[in-house]
């Protein structure tokens, strides 16, 4: 037996794409998932905003993936739970064992690799001091916390405002720990200000900007933290020490695709985003291999990763049945001023049916600007934003109409910020 | 005038309420973001999310949400009285797990469907 | 009655226990902790030194070149992950390729085997990645890296199996003399045996006191080091050293066996013996001056930053002595890992005095297999799984540890009682998340097995539980 299509992971992205893949036709689809739920990390995502693209409602984190997996059921997909991928091969084997079933070798004519990404750790930024119990990263205290039901802390301090952090210091609030502060290392907030409003300004839960903790202290469990204020070099400034008295403290401090399997594929990885080099369908340099979701690059909403698992769907369906037209040109998609990537980071013209979409994020805050496509000096076209922030990803539609009968072999994505 | 960021969605529309013209509000894109505009200065509120116990299913907590969203000042109320709930396996998502909770006129309701182990 | 009672379950009390249960003889091992080997033993750099470095004539220089021999074979035997690499002492000037062939010949009146002075073309051969600075280099081929905790682990296990008895979270109080031996108390009460061997790393000063007239003082030096991701596992091939100076070996750059690369550590005399943390101005001394030996070093792929606390001491050499059966192994700072089992050898002669041990134990088991499941090829995998499908369910997705390899730890002969217990048996929580995916379900695991509440759970040492109750108790 031949899959059409194998999808690795059963979060967001793989259910956004095995639905895809059998709405494009494919019938015999594979989800290999090693949680003993499909979900993935919806599945702890208990708050709401969920949904508002492609739903048009706002949804908590498992009902947006309750709805995927009663599309999924209408579908002929077949889904093996708590089983682990340990390899997929170039002539598409995907290696996996589990318990119930033992080391099994399925084959599939695509695969879309959807194995989201983990969090960065204490020990990734190197936070001094003693190593207690009590340093979580926010991911892990939020399963302990949804879905286990357990207290991981009374007296909090949250490092980092990416959106995890600031939703787990509601959270935990709500559920009576005192949050004391939120500190980001950064001058403006990693999250989504819709976070920054109701999850910290509603609690009255300090943030301070371009802080960071300097020592931890704590025998057993975290008894205190330390926390500066740094320089424009991230460096932190002496006399500016606060004592936080706090026993655990939540790191939300960056996401990282988790690209194991991809990397061991040989499958060429963007170091900008840690996840694989793609096309404007997703596919990877492996044919037949395509990467969609966090593993290809860190989303903040869902939404964005369902649209982006459903091209991939659609295209892998389309290579299972040997639809895709060979030896397409090929058009590389640079950052240029103010852009720290893109997704894709290749296109082919004359397989986009309209548009091209990318995806891509700023590195820097920008007020009123316009997001412009250049072929070399030759502006293609310009959009309009009123503000632009590194922790809100951006998404522009390439028109297929405007790259020519001969495309470009480049094109490059900046920013032009209006004069205030 | 007064300024504030709209939560209704991810976008973060920064909008302007004028509290002496009837509380109009600027800045936003859809009506939503003015009715948020209008609300958040005379009447904050939430929809809530939390969880509840549950026996009998993969995990022992199981989402819930508030089916509409509760004055600000509630939420603690709310909080107290989610906390006694304890539900048994199977749920279904949308099944009402306490009707006027708190007195906020909103009922909680499961936010997964949560079979029996 | 005990024949021996050990102090500490570090490398040393460990190679000691192993040592003395080849033997015909009681043993009895005290650690004060809730698991062995968690002082010195799992915070240092994961070396087994060649033995260039001690001054000749010294208890060191012969034990490093002796131990460093005995732990090739013992590794093999006990299923220890261990690589004979070799080292270079990287020289950055003229004055310092001096040092290195004092090295030499200092290496070669110690016996060490194999050894060469490289010129800058051969070290670059050799080392790619070394700085252009780079004058030339010592190579030491018959060093290696070895994991010190599985090392400990093994040894501890293995005396288990030949009897002897380990007591943690049993800190030793007073040690008194009777009139046929020892009478050490300790938090689980008082035992009795005919010898006692004081292993107890920095707080062997303390046991010693407890004794005999003050000897020694132990003079703990905290030492600071990164561990990085295994994608940085290539950026050396050997253990990197800079030449040595008073403070001790230096920053060193090495991969590890687990196939990360290890960097540090600086020397700081520390405050608080029991303390071992680390510091901003500590991680930036390592940072800068490893980047001497290895330029493109990648801090960005740090997965982990932890100390050390080295038991050095205000004598020359390690203090190795013997008074009316009791027995220090004390002042074991570098080369001590390197040296273990050449010390147990000693510490077996030592107690042998005393009229014990003499004859060895028929039968004794000096082998022990342990199999990690992500190191075997399809066909081993495939066999494993069909031995206990719960080798087929992964727990640790970075490292690929499974289930049923967490069941064997907590069900071995030195069971693990916390997630840092797990992981160092197991490998489960050491990759790029540090346990933040697994943490969870190992916690559960421990629960299950050794029926506790997930609350009285620990991370690591006592004090260290993870979890503050269920939420929603109202």
């Amino acid at each position: 037996m031949i899959y059409d299509v194998i999808v690795v992971g059963g979060g967001p992205a793989g259910l956004a794409a095995a639905c895809s893949a059998y709405d494009n036709g494919a019938r015999h689809i594979l989800i290999l998932e090693r949680d003993r739920e499909l979900g993935g990390i919806l599945n702890q995502c208990i708050h709401n905003g969920f949904g508002l693209h492609y739903f048009k409602e706002e949804l908590t984190g498992p009902e947006y993936a309750g709805r995927f997996v009663d599309l999924l059921r209408k579908t002929t997909t077949e889904v093996r739970l708590d089983t682990m991928v340990l390899s997929v091969t170039p002539e598409r084997e995907v290696h996996a064992v589990s318990a119930a079933e033992g080391y099994q070798v399925y084959r599939a004519k695509s695969v879309i690799l959807a194995m989201g990404c983990r969090e960065r750790t204490r020990g990734a930024i190197a936070i001094p001091g003693d190593r207690p119990a009590g340093v979580f990263t926010a991911g892990t205290a939020q399963r302990y916390l949804n879905m286990e039901g357990y207290m991981v802390g009374r007296r909090v301090l949250i490092l980092g405002s990416g959106d995890i952090g600031l939703i787990m210091a509601r959270r935990m609030t709500l559920e009576g720990a005192k949050v004391l502060a939120c500190v980001e290392v950064m001058p403006y907030s990693g999250g989504l200000m819709r976070n920054i409003v109701q999850c910290l300004q509603d609690y009255e839960i300090p943030l301070y900007l371009s802080h960071t903790i300097t020592n931890v202290e704590g025998r057993g469990r975290v008894e205190s933290a330390t926390v500066c204020r740094v320089d424009e070099n991230r460096r932190p400034i002496p006399g500016t020490e606060m004592q936080f008295d706090c026993d655990t403290i939540l790191l939300s401090v960056g996401l990282i695709p988790e690209n194991e399997l991809t990397r061991a594929a040989g499958i060429e990885i963007d170091p900008r985003t840690n996840g694989a080099v793609v096309y404007e369908n997703m596919e990877t340099s492996l044919p037949g291999v395509f990467a969609c979701g966090n593993v290809a690059h860190v989303h903040d909403l869902v939404d964005f990763v369902t649209a982006e698992s459903m091209r991939a769907g659609k295209a892998a369906a389309a290579f299972a049945f040997g639809l895709q037209p060979e030896n397409a040109a090929v058009t590389e998609l640079k950052n240029g001023n103010g852009v720290t990537y893109t997704v894709p980071q290749h296109i082919r013209p004359e397989r986009i049916e309209k548009a091209a979409d990318v995806f891509f994020r700023v590195n820097r805050i920008c007020g009123a600007s316009e997001i412009v496509v250049a072929d070399g000096e030759r502006q293609l076209c310009a959009f309009p934003r009123d503000h632009l922030a590194p922790g809100e990803m951006e998404h522009i539609m390439i028109p297929r109409k405007l790259l020519g009968e001969v495309p470009p072999a480049q094109l490059t994505v900046s920013i032009r910020e209006k004069q205030a | 005038m007064k300024e504030l960021v709209c939560i209704v969605c991810p976008k973060g529309c920064r909008l302007h309420v004028d509290e002496e013209n009837g509380f109009a509000v600027t800045g936003n894109s859809c009506p939503r973001g003015a009715e948020y505009g209008k609300n958040e200065l005379q009447n904050p509120t939430r929809v809530l999310t939390s969880t509840v116990k549950i026996s009998g299913a993969l995990h022992s907590r199981c989402p819930v949400k508030t089916d509409r969203p509760v004055a600000k000042g509630k939420m603690f109320d709310v909080m107290r009285e989610l906390a006694a709930v304890e539900l048994q396996a199977p749920v279904a998502v949308g099944d009402i797990v306490l009707s006027d909770i708190a007195g906020t006129g909103a009922n909680l309701i499961a936010a997964k469907t949560m079979n029996l182990q | 009655m005990y024949d021996t009672i050990i102090v500490g379950c570090g490398i040393i009390g460990a190679a000691a226990a192993f040592a003395l249960s080849l033997q015909e003889g009681s043993v009895l091992v005290l650690e004060k902790e809730n698991d062995i080997a968690t002082g010195a033993t799992r915070a240092n750099s994961a070396i087994i030194h060649a033995g260039y470095d001690p001054e000749p004539g010294t208890k060191m220089a012969r034990l490093n070149v002796r131990g460093a021999a005995l732990a090739k074979e013992l590794c093999s035997a006990l299923s220890v992950p261990y690589a004979q690499i070799g080292s270079l002492v990287l020289a950055f000037s003229e004055e310092e390729m001096s040092t290195v062939r004092e090295l030499y010949e200092r290496g070669v009146q110690n016996g060490v085997p194999g050894l060469q002075v490289l010129s800058a073309e051969e070290t670059r051969a050799m080392e790619p990645n070394v700085s252009e600075q780079v004058q030339g280099a010592l190579y030491a081929p018959s060093a290696a890296i070895v994991n010190p905790w599985e090392y400990a682990l093994a040894l501890a296990e293995t005396a288990v199996r030949n009897g002897a008895e380990i007591r943690r979270s049993c800190p030793v109080v007073s040690i008194r003399k009777t009139a046929d031996g020892w009478a050490v108390g300790t938090a689980q009460g008082t035992f009795e045996a005919r010898t006692v061997i004081n292993a107890a790393g920095v707080e062997s000063e303390e046991i010693h006191d407890m004794v005999l007239p003050h000897s020694f003082h132990i003079l703990p030096s905290r030492g600071e080091y990164y561990l990085m991701d295994k994608s940085e596992g290539g950026r050396a091939g050997h253990v990197l050293f800079q030449c040595p100076s008073a403070l001790g070996k230096g920053v060193l750059v090495s991969p590890t066996v687990h196939g990360n690369l290890i960097v540090g550590p600086n020397a700081v005399a520390a405050v608080d013996k029991t303390r071992v943390n680390t510091t901003g101005a500590g991680l930036e001394f390592v940072r800068s001056t490893a980047v001497k030996s290895v330029p493109s070093l990648n801090f960005r792929s740090s997965i982990r930053n932890f100390a050390g606390m080295r038991a050095n001491s205000d004598r020359d050499d390690f203090i190795l002595e013997e008074h009316d059966g009791f027995i220090d192994l004390a002042g074991i700072k570098s080369p001590g890992l390197s040296s273990a089992p050449a010390i147990a050898e000693e510490a077996l002669a030592m107690v042998q005095k005393s009229g014990v041990f003499r004859s060895k134990k028929q039968n004794a088991v000096v082998t022990r297999q342990k199999r990690h499941f992500n190191l075997q090829d399809e066909t081993g995998k495939r066999a494993m799984i069909a031995e206990n499908p719960l080798y087929g369910r992964v727990i640790c997705r970075c490292e690929t540890v499974t289930e049923g390899e967490i069941l064997d730890a907590i069900h071995s002969p030195v069971p693990p009682c916390s997630v840092d217990g797990v992981k160092r048996r197991c490998n489960a929580g050491m990759g790029r998340c540090q346990g933040g995916f697994c943490g969870p379900r190992v916690l559960e695991i421990l629960s299950r097995e050794l029926n506790i509440a997930p609350e009285s759970v620990k991370k690591d040492l006592d004090g260290s539980e993870i979890l503050l109750g269920e939420n929603k108790n109202v």
